[in-house]
């Protein structure tokens, strides 16, 4: 008898528990992997799934997680219900992981010695490579069933019915009939096995529940690029880098299916891999000075390499739309692990005084909106718009609302002279603000054959574009790009508010990917008394809203995954809030922020010890 | 400076060219640069050449980057946008311009420390996408707007103004843009203006990546004795491989050469191009033959000058990429955004 069953009580979940796969980098799990967190998601369950991969092509650990929350809770999770550990190198912190109760599905095909076990979990043993020896003679078939078969395997643990599995593969491997019969066939094995030789079910169950509604699971990288194609981006240069890399590959995928001319197969697109990130920004400076809307997609490395030309674009006031994939930094840092550590690299980029327009999607929905939207900012600011997505949201699938799009919308082209205006005569001065918006109008090249023409330049100049080093002029100018940025702080998304059940004087800023886990958070405090109004912010410049905000609260926690607290540093030196009012909470081991953390850190803050606010206030 | 009005006299006898424009109308602002400045001189072969071509001065787009090389697009041009950028790095501006519009005729102007130094990289790859434009390197050996120090073109024992050798070896960017995929590159002398404009004129004709590296000695910081691109040494070791003359519509040939010393080719534009050859046999459509010839030469201390190398099928940048024959920024909604019902479709697919 290969399983070994212990004298302890497992956990009983419905719809609410984590598995984790722990498998070998290059082994060909993850499609395997997903394929079950999909068919959970079929099931009518929200999953959130995340791939917690090295900086590796072969051979190093790797997990997907998957997290099962019939509450739509969206956010990593500490501990695991289920653990399928598929590689040795990690197995004792995988073993450690599970929680009490907790199960473990393993292969044991070689026995493992008691003192690697745990004996407050339940243990489950499965021969998956004699299995696969005894089926398979080719070793690459006996690599890759074998994901199958532990999927056929567990689904039969969770009482799960087979038949979403063979239609998502049926889907996957499309009219490849052969294909489609292996690896149901393999799926077969692995529940056949299970069914006759393990006790199934386990206490974890998946209940067919309608609680994902019309959402859809997209990378925030794929939707970004996919915005980039819907906000009619016609140009990009990029350079390869984790974690920004499927965002390009995201737009090239749309562009083939969207932007080729069915008859003569022309391209309404052009995309050139650059020889590194000064060249990527460098080609989309000249594209959108030439009136394309042209964009990049970088990490950390590349925004600082791309420093000289940001600030090019700021004062030769240039759109450009870049999109940041964050990752922990510095220098190559962790390029696999999330962090929002670019905030103030971007917000305050380049030499000189300058200050950038940021925005902060919290999810792949607002990575299509914002990744769209960037480009009308880009143009109508003429400086450049930088999207801050982080490897959390940008390489993981994440169920989010249904992307959609307002055929009546039209591209905001900005103030751009047309060779009509010029004709009739109307006055041109490049630097010239008419209307007071802080904001000029500029014109394409090759506009018109007199008129209209300018020399940009990043030296100092007139309102009519003219070299100068007047000192006057100098400040005329910069003192307008003040102006124009408050007119930012107008256009961008504003930031969302959601406000505790009960009055509370205590507040919490977050943005970004944190919004997920900052959610679960406030409902675990919640439930422990302690009220919290929120607000995300999506964008910087800061509206007055978040002014108004941070007033009508005593203390504001501001939640963020870094370690030197960049939106709070950004917070006290734009608006000048008092830093003993913003209390952080942060996190920035390269994992992704848990509920949890957040909940834990608030109630321990000095601030909250007295437990008086919430009391006081109410 | 720059600020200065520059007169503008309009001389009775301008003749106008074929769009009705007069040389005036290709000139630009009055020049900020020392007198005598070889790269006034190529600015003034600019303007000859957009005139004598009756290129529409507003469809031109010039492109720099830093530099007193880059600074000379504000001298020609003056109806042309221009884009003064960041040093070294005007390829990729001028590749993302390209990008966005490729109807209009793109001119880059660089420096030797612009190019060959901190740009080096930019220059290369943009040779290696064949982009539609020319390219011109204003070399004079050394970093000018900083007082003289040495660029990474100045020959190797060349002296500066303190007498001090260089130690580095050259870099040839006329050999590495042979190499890297260019499909026009010559080589010519500010002072030779016989030689430069009708290099110019080709250049601007062919439909790909044209480089010219222009010699154009820096009056205050490299015209001594022991540099070796001085206007004195530069007269005295240029080896010209051939001449050359664009010949229009309007022009007539009238003179006659002797048989196998003239080559006329028809350029993509319909014009004619006429080389004379100074050199033998040369081949200017031989890649390995004119980088062998420029190793020669460079031995024997002699600047080979003239149209080194021309690919008849030039292929540019906007083929390789399939890109839609309307110009990208004139593109509208219609055309680039899916729209709604697609965006359901994929919704759909997505769950």
């Amino acid at each position: 008898m290969l399983q070994v069953v212990k004298p302890v009580d497992g956990l009983v979940r419905v719809n609410d528990f984590v598995v984790k796969f722990a498998n070998v980098n290059g082994s060909g799990s993850a499609s395997a992997n997903q394929m079950f967190g999909k068919a959970i998601l079929r099931m009518g369950v929200p999953v959130a799934t995340r791939n917690i991969f090295p900086s590796n092509i072969q051979g190093l650990p790797t997990w997907y997680e998957i997290r099962v929350s019939e509450a739509g809770y969206m956010g990593a999770r500490e501990g695991t219900e289920l653990m399928v550990a598929m590689n040795p190198q990690t197995w004792d912190q995988d073993i450690a992981s599970i929680l009490p109760g907790g199960y473990l599905f393993y292969d044991s095909s070689r026995v493992v010695p008691e003192n690697r076990l745990r004996s407050d979990i339940i243990i489950i043993g499965m021969p998956l490579t004699e299995l696969c020896n005894r089926a398979y003679t080719d070793p690459r078939q006996r690599q890759l069933f074998k994901n199958i078969i532990y999927v056929g395997a567990i689904a039969a643990l969770l009482d799960i019915g087979l038949e979403v599995l063979e239609t998502l593969i049926a889907e996957q491997f499309k009219a490849k009939e052969k294909l489609i019969s292996a690896n149901i066939q393999a799926l077969h094995m692995g529940r056949d096995y299970a069914q006759t030789h393990l006790q199934c079910p386990i206490g974890l169950r998946v209940r067919r529940s309608n609680a994902v509604g019309d959402r859809i699971a997209i990378e925030g990288n794929a939707a970004a690029g996919l915005g980039a194609v819907y906000g009619g981006a016609t140009v990009a240069a990029w350079y390869p880098i984790t974690p920004s890399t499927s965002l390009v590959e995201g737009f090239q995928k749309y562009c083939t299916r969207f932007r080729v001319d069915p008859q003569t197969g022309a391209h309404n697109f052009a995309i050139v891999q650059a020889e590194d990130e000064l060249s990527s920004i460098g080609m989309v400076i000249g594209a959108s000075w030439n009136g394309a809307r042209a964009f990049t997609a970088t990490s950390g490395p590349g925004i600082s390499l791309m420093q000289e030309f940001f600030g090019l674009a700021y004062f030769a006031e240039i759109p450009a739309v870049i999109f940041d994939v964050q990752r922990a930094g510095p220098s190559t840092g962790m390029p696999t692990r999330t962090q929002q550590c670019d905030v103030l690299a971007c917000a305050y980029a380049s030499h000189g005084d300058t200050k950038h327009v940021l925005l902060f999607p919290e999810d792949p929905y607002e990575c299509f909106t914002f990744g769209a939207q960037a480009f009308d900012l880009a143009d109508r600011l003429q400086t450049p718009v930088f999207v801050l997505l982080d490897l959390d949201i940008g390489m993981n699938e994440r169920l989010t609302r249904p992307l959609v799009w307002d055929d009546s919308k039209k591209m905001d082209r900005g103030k751009v002279m047309t060779a009509e205006e010029l004709e009739a005569g109307k006055d041109f001065g490049r630097y010239l603000d008419v209307d007071g918006d802080g904001i000029t109008y500029r014109t394409y090249p090759g506009t018109h054959p007199t008129r209209g023409s300018f020399f940009t330049r990043g030296t100092s100049k007139d309102r009519y574009a003219r070299y100068t080093e007047l000192g006057s002029a100098y400040e005329d100018n910069m003192q307008r790009l003040l102006r124009k940025f408050a007119t930012a702080a107008t256009l961008v998304p504003a930031p969302v508010v959601r406000p505790a059940s009960r009055s509370t004087k205590l507040g919490v800023i977050y943005y970004g990917s944190t919004a997920a886990a900052m959610l679960e958070a406030a409902d675990l405090l919640a439930g422990e008394g302690i009220e919290l109004d929120l607000m995300r912010v999506r964008a910087f410049p800061f509206s007055d809203i978040v002014n108004g905000f941070i007033e009508a609260h005593e203390k504001v926690f501001v939640v963020e995954q870094n370690r030197d607290a960049q939106l709070r540093t950004l917070l006290v030196n734009e608006l000048e809030i008092d830093p003993a009012r913003l209390p952080k909470i942060l996190h920035y081991d390269g994992s992704p922020i848990t509920a949890r953390q957040i909940a834990e850190k608030i109630k321990g803050h000095p601030s909250l010890t007295a437990r008086s606010f919430e009391r006081s206030a109410s | 400076m720059s600020f200065l009005p520059k007169p503008k006299l309009h001389h009775p006898g301008l003749l106008p060219n074929a769009l009705g424009y007069t040389r005036r109308d290709y000139e630009g602002a009055i020049s900020t640069l020392c007198a005598g400045c070889g790269h006034d001189s190529i600015s003034a072969a600019i303007v000859h050449a957009c005139f004598q071509m009756d290129l529409p001065p507003h469809r031109i787009a010039k492109l720099s980057g830093i530099g007193c090389s880059s600074k000379t697009p504000t001298y020609f041009l003056g109806s042309s946008h221009g884009f003064n950028s960041v040093h070294g790095r005007m390829p990729s501006v001028l590749t993302g311009a390209n990008l966005a519009n490729r109807d209009l005729i793109y001119l880059g102007v660089s420096g030797d420390g612009d190019s060959a130094s901190i740009g080096l990289g930019q220059f290369a790859h943009s040779m290696r996408r064949g982009v539609n434009m020319v390219y011109i390197v204003e070399n004079n050996g050394v970093y000018g707007l900083t007082k003289g120090q040495f660029s990474a073109t100045a020959d190797k024992g060349a002296k500066s103004k303190r007498g001090v050798a260089n130690n580095d070896e050259a870099i040839d960017l006329v050999s590495m843009a042979i190499q890297l995929g260019a499909s026009f590159v010559g080589r010519s002398f500010s002072g030779d203006k016989a030689q430069l404009v009708p290099l110019i004129q080709a250049a601007l004709a062919h439909p790909g990546a044209a480089f010219i590296d222009c010699i154009s000695p820096c009056v205050t910081f490299n015209n001594h004795q022991g540099s070796t691109k001085s206007f004195d040494y530069v007269r005295e070791h240029n080896e010209a491989v051939n001449m050359l003359d664009v010949i229009t519509g309007r022009d007539e040939i009238t003179v006659d050469y002797a048989p196998g010393a003239v080559e006329i080719v028809e350029q993509h534009d319909g014009s004619l191009l006429r080389l004379r050859k100074l050199a033998g046999d040369y081949d200017v459509s031989s890649r390995a033959e004119a980088l062998g010839f420029l190793q020669h030469h460079h031995a024997k201390g002699e600047i080979v000058t003239g149209l080194l190398y021309r690919d008849p099928e030039p292929e540019e940048m906007h083929s390789y990429l399939k890109t839609t024959a309307t110009p990208l920024n004139e593109l509208t909604e219609a055309t680039l955004c899916p729209g709604s019902a697609a965006l359901e479709r994929l919704n759909a697919s997505l769950r």
